[in-house]
């Protein structure tokens, strides 16, 4: 299609106001349809039952007597789902985290499923099922799996990316390393060095919608899903191969989206639902508890890790090494390695080394928790550089921008930086007045960087122009937190009409073109890019219909502001015609009209945050109290600013919840002890201050508009931040996240 | 086991329905009639997404049975505006953008109508305990507040 990406430096209208959202008087209303709002006639209630062991072996399940109970009407277990991943190793862990075949692997793993005609029997139902358990040893503690003496979670792991290959398996699944130069030069060079090691415990994504679904699947091999899901087409693509389907077949509607945050990439409970409704003949709907939520979705990495860090007298670095260990729940994952990329992505350094291992414990399947991995790694390195700071005698913002990576300046994980943002933002916070408020007694002020990759994939959007002049924009990345928005004001722009003309939906899997999820901040960056395309594809069609209706050239007819021209002097005396003029008259110049756009959006710039934060500390009790906090962050360009914003607030909120208060509290039973908001808390409203925002603008290259994702870089620095607020309040080192009373009490009289 | 039968008003409307005795009235409201806007974000009074005003009081309708509301006066956020006229708090959290998601917007709009109701002038620190039962994930509560606030000024000056 030819279509040019590159930032062209345009002037805008419409992209950059803050109109109110489409989806907003529905969701102000109650009228927005969320997972568990939708319903179908005759439809069941699904139930799941789930391990109450963290590993243990199952000998055998017997279901005859939930079976026969009345109003039960399927009850499922792993052999209703045949293993038909044919090789592929990470579909077959999806499938045995659905549904336990062999062994459960943590507290709250399915092991069977109930369809019943009302929930009370489906509860009844599951009481009767019988699984005769052969508990196994347990361990869910990172650096203890790591051990030798450690139970095996799956005796058929061998550690890869090993210079030998190990002969005896291991919890450990991979050994990744990343970095350039001679550490081990770099750190002879060293005049101060700095080594630590830290701790980072589980948290939840804790979004406040639990995964809820309803499953339709006809006896003609045809189905439909409507779903809570961050990527409705990637659900399609994972319950079709597990269920033996063709993908077009599955129809899949995204529901309204409440909170995701990366939790909503990964199918649960909805291969059960479809198999429930194979062989039910029936509807099911399926909804998860909040105490399932916690038990057996999500959460992050629980890590471990070690960083050495050396610089000059004169505050140069001369070498950064890191040792990251991350929890990966049962299965193997890509933790550590996301967390050793990221770890010294902000600066420029001549030697680096990083290595990442991926640990198996006996926890939920660790999933992608917005910027997944970064924010530990962040955590880690920022404090280590704080203290280094502190060592030499320098100021920790002047130092952080002696040491930033620079446009040119080749990253610790690989490639070369284009223009970035770390260095302004940087400069930014120095000049905040933030940084000049008074701190009184107990009080500190702590600041750090953090970087997110940002990521494009493959997207597909429709621009369909109505009769009326009106824009219908379909795409296929659901709306996590206003895109829909932003997207009609990039249409709107590009087609030079109101942002009130053009009207966004996320259409379902049967409607569009494959999309990949809504993930990596990459909604509101790939959609924008395909709607851009998708609108520069109708405007040739726009000006073909004008240069028809003229009968003149189509190379003479430019399209400016909503309107196609006729150009040059012997056209004088031609009107312009307006989009709707055009629109109106479509039925006779060749049909509707219409832009179409399926690309794969590359070039995701990466994206920089440096945070702020001001924190009162309580000696006698340990408790903590966040006075101020302020986020710098590079977007691009901000399509809809005051979305912007929010991102960078809710990131914030959520790494302020991590560093404080959140973490899975597992017993010595292997058991989750806190699966609920009461007792994993996150944020409230009486716990935070405003969170002031500064958006920077340094435009991304690889895009028209210059946008970068903006979602996840926000959670990167928090951790740090407060970590370095927390440790300048009270003078001794925090290594322990989350930071909650206990353990600042613990720090205190450790110090004493 | 038996229904029970209930007599109440929601929004101003009168309703007869049976329910179980076991059966929460969020559970009633969302499953027998058809009332979704209150939503089930825990089922242990933890988040307040499932906010509704029982006879005056701020409650979570998940802590409440069905049979309860026999005789009383519900108020959900289906009753909040009049016809196609957003209430304030409504029109103000559009136009700052209170929400991303939205699940816990319906929650957090009842709570602050209470509020408002109790505290027509309410500081940043009263909103903050005022919607402290209240859990929002994607906002950080930073354009909630000012939403609130800005409502609660609007108001007074009605």
């Amino acid at each position: 299609m030819n279509f040019d990406p590159r930032y062209s430096g345009r002037s805008f209208t419409s992209v950059g106001t803050r109109p109110i959202r489409p989806d907003g008087v529905d969701k102000v209303t109650g009228r927005a349809r969320y997972g568990a709002d939708f319903n179908m006639a005759g439809q069941l209630v699904g139930r799941v039952l789930r391990s109450p062991h963290a590993h243990a072996k199952i000998r055998k399940i017997d279901t005859s007597k939930a079976e026969k109970l009345a109003g039960v009407k399927a009850v499922i277990t792993a052999a209703d789902l045949p293993d038909l991943t044919d090789g592929d190793a990470a579909m077959y862990d999806i499938l045995d985290n659905c549904m336990a075949r062999t062994k459960a692997l943590y507290d709250g793993h399915a092991v069977a499923a109930v369809a019943a005609v009302d929930a009370r029997t489906a509860k009844q139902a599951l009481k009767l099922i019988e699984v005769d358990y052969e508990v196994l040893p347990h361990v869910t503690d990172v650096d203890e799996a790591m051990k030798h003496t450690a139970p095996l979670l799956n005796d058929a792991i061998f550690t890869e990316g090993l210079e030998e290959k190990p002969v005896k398996p291991s919890n450990v699944t991979k050994r990744t390393q990343f970095g350039h130069g001679d550490i081990h030069e770099g750190f002879g060079q060293a005049d101060f060095v700095v080594e630590r090691s830290f701790k980072t415990e589980q948290t939840h994504q804790g979004y406040i919608e639990p995964h809820a679904c309803v499953a339709n699947v006809s006896s003609d091999g045809t189905a439909d899903l409507w779903v809570c899901t961050q990527g409705h087409f990637v659900y399609r693509q994972h319950c079709a191969q597990l269920l033996g389907m063709e993908a077009s077949k599955l129809r899949v509607t995204s529901s309204e989206i409440g909170g995701g945050f990366g939790g909503k990439t990964h199918v649960w409970a909805e291969p059960v639902a479809l198999a429930l409704s194979r062989k039910a003949g029936r509807p099911v709907k399926l909804v998860m508890t909040r105490d399932e939520v916690f038990r057996a979705s999500g959460p992050t990495s629980a890590t471990s890790i070690d960083v050495r860090i050396g610089a000059r007298k004169d505050g140069t670095i001369t070498a950064a090494e890191a040792t990251l260990r991350y929890s990966c729940g049962p299965y193997a994952g890509m933790w550590a390695e996301i967390g050793a990329m990221t770890a010294f992505a902000c600066y420029k350094l001549e030697n680096v080394k990083t290595v990442g291992y991926e640990v198996l414990v006996n926890r939920p399947k660790t999933a992608a928790y917005r910027a997944p991995s970064a924010p530990m790694a962040a955590f880690a390195v920022e404090s280590a550089v704080d203290e280094l700071a502190k060592e030499i005698g320098m100021d920790p913002v002047d130092f952080r921008i002696r040491n930033a990576a620079q446009e040119g300046t080749r990253s610790s994980y690989g490639p070369v930086y284009g223009p970035i943002g770390i260095g302004p933002t940087l400069e930014a916070v120095k000049s905040h007045p933030h940084m000049k408020a008074p701190l009184g007694k107990n009080q500190g002020r702590g600041m750090a960087c953090g970087f997110w990759f940002n990521f494009g994939g493959q997207t597909c959007t429709d621009l369909n122009i109505g009769m009326d002049g009106s824009v219908s924009l379909a795409v296929g990345t659901v709306d996590v937190g206003g895109s829909r928005a932003s997207l009609s004001l990039v249409a709107a722009e590009e087609l030079g009409i109101a942002y009130e003309h053009v009207k966004a939906v996320v259409a379902d899997t049967s409607s569009l073109g494959y999309n990949d999820m809504t993930d990596g901040s990459r909604g509101t960056f790939s959609s924008s890019m395909a709607t851009i395309s998708a609108a520069r594809n109708a405007i040739k069609i726009l000006r073909e219909r004008a240069a028809q209706t003229w009968d003149i050239p189509v190379e003479d007819v430019v399209w400016e502001k909503g309107h196609a021209i006729a150009k040059g002097e012997k056209y004088g005396n031609l009107a312009a015609l307006s989009l709707r003029e055009i629109a109106a008259a479509s039925g006779k110049t060749g049909g509707p009209i219409a832009g179409h756009s399926e690309l794969v959006a590359d070039g995701a710039g990466v994206s920089f945050a440096t945070h702020i934060c001001d924190i009162e500390v309580d000696p006698e009790t340990g408790s903590t109290r966040v006075l101020r906090y302020t986020v710098v962050q590079d977007a691009g360009k901000a399509v809809h600013p005051t979305y912007v914003e929010g991102q960078y607030q809710g990131g914030a909120a959520q790494g302020i919840g991590w560093a404080l208060n959140e973490e899975y509290i597992y017993g010595k039973d292997g058991r989750l002890q806190n699966s609920g908001f009461l007792d994993y808390r996150i944020p409230v409203c009486s716990d935070l201050p405003m969170i002031d925002t500064q958006i920077l603008e340094i435009p991304n290259p690889n895009h028209p508009y210059g946008v970068r994702g903006v979602g996840e870089t926000s959670i990167v620095p928090p951790l740090a931040a407060i970590a370095n607020a927390v440790s300048n309040a009270v003078g001794v080192r925090m290594t322990h996240i989350p930071m909650s009373p206990p353990r600042i009490l613990a720090a205190l009289e450790a110090e004493r | 086991m038996a229904g029970v039968a209930v007599s109440t008003t929601i929004n101003g409307d009168n309703f007869e329905y049976l329910c179980q005795p076991d059966e929460t009235l969020l559970d009633v409201l969302r499953d027998r009639l058809g009332l979704t806007g209150a939503k089930e974000g825990c089922g242990t009074g933890d988040c307040g997404a499932c906010s509704i005003i029982l006879d005056d009081r701020l409650v979570c309708s998940c802590l409440v049975l069905g049979a309860e509301a026999e005789g009383r006066r519900v108020e959900t956020i289906e009753g909040m505006a009049h016809g196609d006229t957003l209430h304030p708090l409504q029109q103000k959290f559009l136009e700052h953008a209170a929400l991303q998601c939205g699940i816990c917007t319906p929650g957090f709009l009842i709570a602050a109508k209470d509020l408002l109701a109790k505290n027509p002038d309410p500081t940043e620190e009263e909103i903050r305990f005022g919607l402290a039962g209240n859990l929002c994930r994607c906002t950080g509560y930073d354009k909630i507040v000012r939403a609130v606030q800005d409502a609660a000024s609007v108001m007074k000056g009605a």
